[in-house]
């Protein structure tokens, strides 16, 4: 059984560690830099970027995010904090309230890759991608712009998988995590 | 609600867009909130005091009654709603849940980091503090510790750090001193 931290500083974590859960992973709540020890993945959950990004300086976690060598999964200001002009570990620059303010949040459906079932996204103040590197895979895109991308061990979402019943989003992580192990074993 | 100008009824928020929160001060209003179209709840507490005692009372009858009704059975549940006065769909989906379908935070009288602590430590997804902060003889300072007593709500070294060197606290009111008719909790129904 994988064991996935959750930063647990701000924003929704609730919602991915039972997301997490429910698909049979053990989940640890990530305060603090030495709760990133024999972690197999992590998710950086959505919330207020810069309050994560204040929050997770203040006690080392920056540096450690930076140094931990699993996957990572990073939904709406996750996605913002992984980026170029952040914690810089995705090849991705983004901007921020991309789609707009609060009352310009959204649900559409998605065509997730390989996949017919469509994907409900849930965007809230989403972030919106404006570059991406040439070895970013687009997973998952709206109106001809990605919002599910991979980047080696990174995978980025600028909507909230896990706001829905539907787990596709969760499982193709946990996928990540275990093809990594395999690699790294 | 600390000014209600619609004595009989309240806001069909379902036709906004922008989202409303609402305070209630038990259940049964905090569900009529949400059937009326609530984005978000608060425990009410009484603003502007500094007196955390009704915000700890308020979410102790929240989050005591969550349980409760997770006690009891599919018959059990519509005779709940009617004393409630909630809509039985939204009563069995707290039962089963076990919290508000909605993010449901605390707020009025919250002034010390150990106060924010205490509410996220008896349930609530978040904390609001507002003259804690500005009446107090260091705001910023205050607030920076305050939000993280809320992260780190259950770490005792966090929190006995954080709370050190702060200056003056704003000058509280005991809510039991308060003559009825000045309380604003009891606004709303």
């Amino acid at each position: 059984m994988e064991t996935i931290g959750v930063l647990a500083v701000q924003g929704n974590f609730r919602e991915h560690a039972a997301m997490l859960r429910r698909l049979g992973a053990r989940v640890v709540e990530v305060r603090k830099p030495e709760q990133l020890d024999g972690l197999d993945g992590l998710v950086i959950p959505g919330g207020e970027s810069t309050a994560i990004m204040r929050l997770i300086r203040l006690y080392g976690l920056e540096e450690a995010i930076e140094r931990f060598t699993a996957p990572i999964f990073g939904t709406c200001a996750g996605m913002i904090l992984l980026d170029r002009n952040h914690l810089g570990l995705v090849d991705l620059a983004v901007e921020r309230n991309g789609y707009g303010r609060q009352v310009a949040s959204f649900e559409a459906d998605l065509r997730l890759e390989g996949d017919e079932e469509p994907l409900r996204g849930v965007f809230i103040r989403a972030p919106r991608v404006v570059d991406e590197g040439p070895e970013v895979q687009t997973l998952a895109s709206y109106e001809g712009e990605p919002v599910l991308l991979r980047d080696g061990r990174f995978l980025v979402a600028s909507f909230h998988p896990e706001l829905t019943d539907d787990t596709r989003v969760h499982e193709r992580f946990l996928e990540l995590v275990r093809q990594e192990a395999n690699v790294r074993a | 609600m600390l000014t209600p100008a619609d004595t009989a009824n309240h806001i069909d928020k379902w036709k906004f867009t922008v989202p409303f929160v609402c305070g209630c001060t038990n259940i049964g209003e905090a569900l009529r909130r949400i059937s009326e179209g609530a984005a978000m709840i608060r425990t009410k507490g009484e603003a502007g005091t500094g007196d955390i005692v009704n915000a700890v009372t308020h979410m102790r009858a929240v989050f005591g009654a969550i349980k409760r009704l997770g006690a009891l059975d599919e018959t059990e549940l519509y005779s709940e709603a009617k004393n409630l006065q909630a809509p039985a769909e939204l009563v069995r989906w707290v039962a089963e849940n076990g919290r508000l379908p909605v993010v449901t935070f605390t707020a009025g009288g919250i002034a010390t980091p150990a106060d924010a602590a205490l509410c996220m430590q008896l349930g609530a997804d978040g904390v609001f503090v507002g003259s804690g902060i500005f009446k107090s003889g260091n705001p910023e300072q205050r607030a920076k510790a305050i939000v993280e007593a809320t992260t780190h709500y259950a770490d005792a070294d966090v929190l006995a750090r954080v709370s050190q060197g702060l200056g003056d606290a704003m000058s509280g009111l005991s809510t039991a001193t308060l003559a009825p008719e000045e309380l604003l909790e009891t606004r709303g129904w």
